[in-house]
Order: structure tokens, then sequence, then C-alpha cells
């Protein structure tokens, strides 16, 4: 089978599980990230859990002067890609986030602008071999204005708007963009927040995305219950959003 | 900062204390905000309980990144949050296993080298630390120091077997084992009591690389301390091919049971059962080495078997100078106590480890489940008297109990293992609720 598949953010939580879900399947692998030094360990722990090989070449989020080459290095060594997943991103609480101006500002732009332009650079790269997934970690945060996701929430709302429009123009010609969900998962990102019911685990999380790119599915809400989850507060009029603290 | 709500820790005993456990997979960054790590929680007692309510806990779990494997020599070095299991699910293929396995496989490399635990195969292996090639500490003035039994010795014998108080260690490297299949020539053989069982496990010592016993700790007289002993070698590829072990699928206890339901009556029943069904008295299989090494991870959270009110296990070792009566005089005491144990172990030691503090000596130990009653502490201080006129001592991965001055008179060993804390922890930055309790840590 041999998958080659590049993870933008694979050092930790969420990317982390998903590089180690495809070093299980023999894959190799190419590892983009901020810290040269947290790359190598990653790279030679993929490797040691069954990935074929790893090579990895920093990329930071906020630097979209890196996209470019980064993604270079990483298609010349692989060849073919199977994959790109993009599991980088910055996170805040919406009271973080409300008292530091420049804090909001980071992650609104790293989430959002920063992002959307490395799949731009990405998506170029795979619809030149006429195949691929792109697979973009979202959030549930951006499914509706809600109390506390103010500003994360909007960027990625932005962003699963960004995913969903991709796929409608690029299915047709080979590309599958893929948009992650993830409901509330245990990870150091989440680290000292409350865990709602239904929190999920990283392992679950990258199993579901996997499968979703072998199935060719353009969404995943993981773990699975926050479909039905959000499908309710989607559907919730304004006038209860307005009371209710979620 | 988010300020998380301080939660009840606890130990595998179920004894909690209120703390802040925070995860995350840089656990140098981390290591300066707390004063304990803490791994999978598997240690029985307060040891890997903050010493003060509300203190902030490491929690290793995250940092679990494999970092070298050399899969010719065995050698590898890991992030110490890396579970036993997630290590043999990587290795066991490539059939190498770790060269000493406690009774699970929910721990982690940390807290492996922190308790320096011991297996089956004791008499022939001794404990993990003996494995342990190299540490990466991150020691309490913020250094990260590299040792090794030649760079910095003394951290390293401290922090093997030091409970975590010498620093927060973040990677361990030490050599697997090659195994010739994955599974396990098991013999059990039925013991009709403590003596036999102490010469037994001298006996098979010489020709079976693990061993341990089930007591049944209940039914005294002629018969007390009969059971059944387990010995095992490693199977060669055309055993497993001749009889292949049976797959097992692990359970969960989702509910606490009531504390009424282990009894003397009921824990009786089972124990009868249990010895009178091994027939005929020696038994040969090739069993799985989840089903040999690991029996009790079958059910997760068997904890929860005690009640709320939990249990202690009270581990000591008695040293050959003994003699073969001690482990009959322990047994004889607890049951004159009263103190009904659900499980009990034993086995035999055949070396010290080469921490500092590390619990083993050459001997015979019992390890015996004790379900907290009020009179638990006066069951302990008992059983410590007896243990200290026979010259053993306890194991502190296990204990709750012991005071700081049953401790000094059991291990004179405690004084050199405070003197290497002086010079790398002069203000005791490191500390947990058991080193309040045994070593005079301010709390």
């Amino acid at each position: 089978m041999n998958e080659k598949v590049i993870v933008f953010g694979a050092t930790r939580g969420m990317g982390r599980a998903l590089a180690r879900a495809y070093a299980a399947r023999g894959a190799s692998l190419y590892l983009l990230g901020r810290n040269e030094a947290e790359l190598a360990r990653s790279a030679a722990d993929l490797v040691a859990r069954g990935a074929r090989d790893c090579g990895y070449v920093r990329c930071d989020l906020e630097d979209a002067r890196d996209f470019a080459p980064a993604l270079d290095a990483a298609f010349s060594a692989l060849g073919q890609v199977d994959v790109v997943a993009v599991t980088a991103g910055l996170f805040a609480t919406q009271e973080e986030l409300e008292k530091d101006r420049s804090l909001a500002a980071r992650v609104l732009q790293a989430d959002f602008t920063q992002t959307v332009l490395f799949c731009e650079e990405a998506k170029d790269r795979l619809l030149g071999q006429r195949r691929g997934a792109l697979v973009v970690f979202s959030s549930v945060a951006g499914e509706r204005g809600r109390k506390p996701v103010v500003l994360y929430g909007a960027a990625k709302a932005g962003l699963s708007r960004y995913l969903e429009g991709l796929d409608h123009r690029h299915r047709a010609d080979g590309l599958l963009v893929v948009a992650v969900k993830p409901g509330f998962v245990r990870t150091s990102m989440t680290e000292g927040l409350e865990p709602p019911p239904f929190a999920g685990e990283p392992d679950e999380v990258a199993r579901d995305v996997v499968r979703a790119v072998e199935r060719g599915l353009p969404e995943v809400y993981s773990p699975w219950p926050w479909r039905y989850v959000m499908g309710v507060i989607r559907a919730l009029p304004r006038a209860v959003m307005r009371r209710v603290k979620f | 900062m988010r300020a998380p709500r301080p939660t009840r820790l606890q130990g595998w005993g179920r004894q909690s204390r209120l703390g802040i456990e925070r995860r995350g997979e840089d656990l140098e960054r981390l290591g300066a905000v707390a004063r304990l790590s803490r791994g999978l929680g598997r240690s029985y007692g307060d040891s890997s309980l903050p010493a003060a309510d509300g203190e902030i806990v490491l929690n290793t779990t995250l940092a679990d990144r494999i970092l070298a494997f050399d899969e010719a020599t065995g050698l590898v070095r890991a992030e110490a949050g890396l579970s036993l299991v997630d290590l043999h699910r990587i290795t066991l293929p490539k059939l190498m296993f770790s060269p000493v396995t406690p009774g699970t496989q929910f721990v982690t490399l940390g807290g492996m080298v922190a308790a320096d635990v011991h297996g089956k195969n004791q008499h022939t292996a001794g404990n993990f630390g003996d494995h342990v090639t190299k540490l990466r500490v991150r020691v309490a003035d913020g250094r990260v120091i590299e040792c090794s039994p030649d760079e910095h010795p003394d951290l390293f014998s401290a922090t093997i077997g030091g409970m975590g108080l010498t620093g927060h260690i973040l990677e361990v490297e030490f050599r697997l084992e090659r195994i010739p299949s994955a599974a396990i020539v098991q013999e059990s053989v039925r013991i009709a009591n403590v003596d036999e069982f102490q010469e037994e496990l001298e006996a098979s010592a010489k020709e079976w690389p693990f061993s341990m016993g089930w007591i049944d700790a209940i039914t005294g007289g002629a018969s007390l301390g009969r059971g059944v002993l387990y010995r095992g070698r490693w199977a060669t590829p055309e055993e497993v091919a001749g009889s292949p072990p049976r797959r097992r699928r692990a359970a969960r206890l989702p509910v606490d049971f009531p504390s009424w339901v282990l009894n003397p009556a009921s824990i009786r029943a089972f124990n009868a059962l249990k010895y009178h069904s091994h027939v005929p008295r020696v038994q040969r299989r090739v069993v799985g080495i989840e089903e040999f090494f690991y029996p009790l991870d079958a059910i997760h959270d068997w904890h929860r078997m005690y009640g709320a009110r939990g249990f202690t296990q009270y581990q000591c070792v008695l040293p050959r100078r003994a003699g073969k009566g001690s482990a009959r005089r322990v047994l004889t005491l607890l049951s004159n106590l009263g103190a009904a144990s659900f499980l009990c172990v034993i086995k035999d030691f055949g070396r010290e480890g080469r921490g500092i503090l590390s619990f083993p000596t050459p001997g015979i130990t019992l390890a015996i489940d004790i379900p907290i009653r009020p009179d638990t502490p006066d069951v302990v201080r008992a059983l410590n008297a007896l243990v200290l006129e026979l010259g053993g001592r306890v194991y502190l991965a296990k204990d709750s109990f012991t005071t700081a001055d049953e401790l000094a008179r059991m291990d004179p060993r405690v004084e050199e293992f405070q003197r290497v804390r002086e010079v790398w922890d002069p203000e005791r930055r490191f500390r947990s609720a058991q080193s309040v309790r045994l070593l005079g840590d301010s709390p």
C-alpha cells in the first residue's frame, strides 16, 4: 500500500495521534512543524511505531514564507503524496483572547488566514498530481456563534466554509478535501478546561480521520456523538442560544 | 492562565488527595510548576499524591515518544510517560520484551524507574532499574541532567527506586530482552502450606526464570498459606505452534462494589474454590503473555471491587537470615489480627536492587491486599513490628500506613538517600504525600 502522508503539526495532540495512525499502517511520513528538535524526536517515534520512513522540515504556521519551500521539500522527498494533513493551529479560551488583543490577532490570523494560505499551496501541488487528499482540522467551534468560542469559533467557521467551497470546486479534479471537526478532545491544548460529556481521545479522532479519507468523506465529526450534538445546537433558535452557556 | 479546579487524585488503593494534575507533552517545561511527577497512578499508596492539598502534580502520560529503538541490540530510549503496554504493542511483533515487568502493563517507564519495580523473574533478572542504562532528569534547580552508572551515579542510584523525589524523570533508556516467542510455558502446582511454598519457590528458582505464588491467606492451621505456585519460562516457537495460547479480552469493572461484597465469608469461599479446583496438582500448558504476567489487567479498574473505601497492599520482604518459618509468622499474625485478605502473593527475591532505596533483598516477599477498615493502621503497626523483628522492610510503592519512625528503623539506607537529596534538592522542592509522611518533608 505504502501511503505517503504529510502532517503539519504532528509533534503534539491530534496531529501526533494522526501521524501515529498512519505510521502503524506503514506509511511514509513527512512532518512539518515549528521546532526542529521536536520534529526529530517525533520522526524517531514514528519510525519506531512502524512508519516506513519519516522526514521533516521546519515550517511555521505563522510565517507564510515557509509554506512553499516546506511543501516542495516534502513532495520531492515523498514523490506522489496521498494525504496532506493540517493539524497545526493556535488555541486560547475566549477569556484569554478578550484580555489580550495581540493574542487574538495571532489566533485569528493563524487559524484562518495562514491555514488557508497553506492549504492553497498544498492544493496546487495535489491538483498537479490529479489526486490526493487535503485533510484539515477545523473545529465544532465553527458550527455556531457561541459564547465560549466567539473569536476562535469565528476563525474556524471561516476555515470550515473555505474547506467546503474547496471541496465543491475541485472534487471533480481528483482532490478530496476533508474538514475534520473534532469536538472536545483531551489534549494538551484543552488541558485545564472542564471536559464536557462526549469528550474524546486523540487516537479516536485519528482513527475516524483515516477512515474518512479511505471512504472519501468531506466532513468528519469526531468523536461521533458530536455530529448529533452540533446538529441540535445548529437547530436551536437564537433566543435560546443567547440564554445558554455553551 | 486557566485555573483548573483541584480534583481528587487517587493512588491505586483509592486513598486520595486534592490536587491539580497538569498534562502536557513537554515535561521539561511543565516541570517548572510541579513538585512531583505522576504516571498512570498505579502506585497503591500516596507516593504519587501531592504533599499538600491543591498542589500541582505533573501527569507524564502525554510524553510518550520512543526516541530511539535499536532492533539489533534491544536498546530503547523513550520519554518517561510511555506505558509498558504501548511499548510492548510495538516491540512484541519483533519479539522484544521488557527484561522486567511488574504485574500490570498499565505503568509508565518513569513510574517503573521511580518504584524500581520487580516481577516474577526478580530471582534471575533483578529489578527494572538493573536494566536501565541512562536517565534524563530535571532536577530542583531546573537543570536537565543525564545520569547513568558513570555520570552522576549518586543521582542515578537515588532516582532508581527514589519514588520521584529526586526530580522529574524525563527520559529512560534501557535494554529490551529478545524472546523466542510471545508465549510462556506455565506450570502451576498446588501447594499445601506456606512452608512448602517457601521451599518450592527456592527449588523452582534454579530451573524457572519466572515464579510466584497465590496464597489463600484466610485458611489457618496446618493449611495456613496454601495456594498455587505458578512458574514459567518462554515457550519455543514449536511449543507455541503445538498448543497456541487462548486469546483474551479485557473486561471493565464499571461500578464500585459495595464494601460488604468482599467479606471473610466470600473471600473464604473464593479461596477454597480456587485451591480445590486446581486438579491435578501439577498442570502444564502454554499461556499468553497477558495471562501469565498480567492476570489482573483483564479487569480494568479491578480496584473498584474494594468499594469506595479502597484497600492497601502490604508488601514486605523477609531476608533469608530470618529463616524458614518467617513467612508463616507473618501470615499467622495476619490471621490473628482478623484482617481478611482477598489477594495474597508470595515470591522469592534473589538480589538487591541498584537503587539506594530499591525494595528487594534476597529472601521472601509477601504482598497482601487488605481492605481499608478503621483498624487498618493498627494492623500495619503490628505487621511492621514483626517485619522489623525479622529484619525485613516494606515496599514504598505499595505503602500507605508506615510511619517515619518505622521506616527509619527498617531501612538505614534512608540516611544515604537523604544525603543525595541534600545535594540535588536542598530545599526539598520535590515531595509527595508519602515523603511528608515518611521522610519528614514539610507539607
